[in-house]
């Protein structure tokens, strides 16, 4: 369970410049849900995934992960239990590294990087069985430096990478958003089939209103650090795109954008 | 031949320095001026320990151990002070002239007749006759292959993987749960140990130590590191990476041993220096545009 309680956050507080971003921010995700989050540029959706994941501070409140206050916990403690996929594909991935070198490197997350080997022989055929259903060929490319491979395979990597090991929240920042549409499709598809495999209680952050009605069991969407709408269960599921819509074109009348 | 004997010793023992400058410029993305006072840290280090009358070979862990702790200062200061990475090593080069001097206790030390690591009664009773004047070559072609090969195995251990990845996506070390501060001076340490080693062996083999001597160390390290993962771009694993950076030091070595013994003045030295540098970094950037447009 993940929990955001009294978030209060302003950027550059005292200036001409400064910008409220949440005003007593409030949110509760359950075990088990996959929450997409909708909202328009500089509606706080990546901020909101960025406090959870400790990118940015807080000025107060706190955030409550599995019973536990971790507000004050540096990004890479909060990171050994949360998996995080960005919308750039480069940063999920070690370009330098081969894809086989990249996944040992991901499966070791939560235990010690120490002075033994690097990349286990023995897990290859175990890497390549994981590398098959993806569907992209990336099973015959272990030895491959994964610069050399395209945004849509790495994206599928990353993904594949953040998602190894046991963890409680997996965080997804416009994931699909630098793909080409038929890319997009399938690493939607993927991230589907993952987060039902593995029950990952999910947050993502998407542009595409489709993405965010067909996948997950909750949908929020955000409006100057607002959660302005908030639908769940059977309310969600009878929402269609033009309700999404609708919704979209009443904040940019009301608001004036 | 004396030339070509001359050329070979001090390539490997930049080569030495120069796979330290390679995990800092290369692997961390960090240009690291440390070096330039680290390195005539080491030769400090081994003209005092070898008057004092400690065994030479003492002189090797020591150094590597001393640049190692000087290495983590550096990373400490841009970690946790949030220092910039230039400024970081500027501000402990510059230090390091002043700790050079007060542990050498004046400018300069000459070592002419003690015994160094090339020149000693065990070395000299293995490499009798014909192999004399080669006996500082072979010592440091041993030397060089036993850190190449060290530092091949670390790269790919599990603490190597993460020094690699910091360098070129330290979102991705965050990710995994490790403070990616943590790696950086980890890769600090290692470079400015192997500087400082790098240096050790430098005055052992002029057989003198002088505090100016660490002018320029980054420039030869760097053009060692371009030079040779230019020549050699098609390798890249991290074996043939190491391998091209010990053959980029001693091709370097070689131009600038060159241009010194036409020109006829050795005080010359930093400016061919230099200028052959910038000459192979222009190259090297050609290159890389025309593998680009390709």
């Amino acid at each position: 369970m993940l929990e955001l309680r009294h978030i209060h956050k302003t950027y550059n507080p005292g200036t001409v410049n400064e910008l409220v971003f949440f005003k007593d921010f409030n949110l509760k995700i359950e075990d088990g849900e996959f929450v997409s989050v909708v909202g328009s540029n500089g509606s706080g959706k990546t901020s909101m995934l960025n406090i959870i994941c400790g990118s940015i501070d807080v000025d107060s409140g706190s955030i409550i992960m599995n019973d536990r206050d971790i507000t004050r916990d540096k990004d890479y403690i909060r990171m050994k239990k949360i998996g995080r996929v960005f919308q750039n594909p480069a940063f999920g991935t070690c370009p330098e590294m081969t894809i086989m070198e990249n996944l040992s490197l991901a499966e070791n997350k939560g235990r010690s990087y120490n002075l033994t080997r690097g990349a286990d022989r023995d897990r290859r055929d175990a890497y390549h069985d994981m590398l098959v259903p993806l569907g992209l060929g990336l099973e015959d490319k272990m030895d491959v430096q994964v610069k050399s491979l395209s945004g849509g395979q790495r994206q599928a990597l990353a993904l594949l990478m953040s998602t190894m090991t046991p963890i409680d929240f997996l965080i997804l920042d416009e994931h699909t958003a630098a793909l080409d549409p038929k890319t997009a499709e399938i690493i939607m598809e993927l991230t589907g089939r993952i987060v039902a495999g593995k029950h990952l209680t999910t947050i993502m952050v998407t542009h595409n209103l489709r993405y965010a009605l067909e996948y997950g069991n909750r949908l929020l969407m955000m409006h100057e650090g607002e959660a302005i709408m908030d639908m769940k269960g059977d309310e969600k599921k009878n929402l269609d795109i033009h309700d999404l819509l609708h919704k979209f074109d009443q904040i940019s009348l009301e608001y004036g954008n | 031949m004396a030339l070509f004997i001359s050329v070979l010793e001090q390539g490997f023992i930049y080569a030495v320095m120069a796979l330290g400058i390679y995990i800092t410029y290369k692997i961390l993305d960090f240009p690291d001026l440390t070096v330039d006072g680290s390195f005539p840290f080491g030769a400090a280090i081994a003209a005092v320990m070898i008057t004092k009358g400690a065994p030479a070979i003492l002189t090797l862990p020591v150094s590597f151990l001393a640049g190692c702790f000087v290495g983590m200062l550096t990373g400490v200061i841009h970690v946790k002070l949030h220092v910039r990475d230039l400024l970081s090593g500027i501000i402990m080069m510059t230090a390091l002239y002043t700790v050079n001097l007060r542990l050498m206790g004046r400018a300069n030390i000459p070592l002419y007749s003690n015994d160094t690591i090339f020149d000693n009664p065990a070395v000299n009773a293995v490499f009798g006759g014909g192999l004399d004047a080669w006996k500082a070559v072979i010592i440091l072609l041993v030397i060089v292959i036993v850190v190449k090969l060290l530092l091949d195995w670390y790269l790919r251990t599990k603490s190597g993987f993460l020094l690699r990845a910091v360098g070129s996506n330290d979102k991705i070390v965050t990710a995994l749960g490790v403070d990616k501060g943590r790696v950086k001076i980890l890769g600090l340490a290692l470079c400015n140990g192997l500087c400082t080693m790098g240096g050790c062996l430098y005055a052992q083999e002029q057989r003198y130590a002088d505090v100016s001597m660490g002018t320029g160390t980054m420039v030869i390290g760097l053009a060692s590191v371009i030079i040779g993962t230019t020549l050699f771009r098609k390798k890249t694993n991290v074996i043939g990476v190491t391998t091209s950076v010990i053959i980029g030091s001693v091709i370097y070595k070689a131009c600038v041993a060159l241009a010194v013994h036409f020109l006829k003045n050795a005080d010359d030295m930093k400016m061919i220096t230099s200028v052959l540098f910038l000459i192979i970094l222009v190259i090297s950037m050609d290159k890389k545009r025309k593998v680009a447009s390709d």
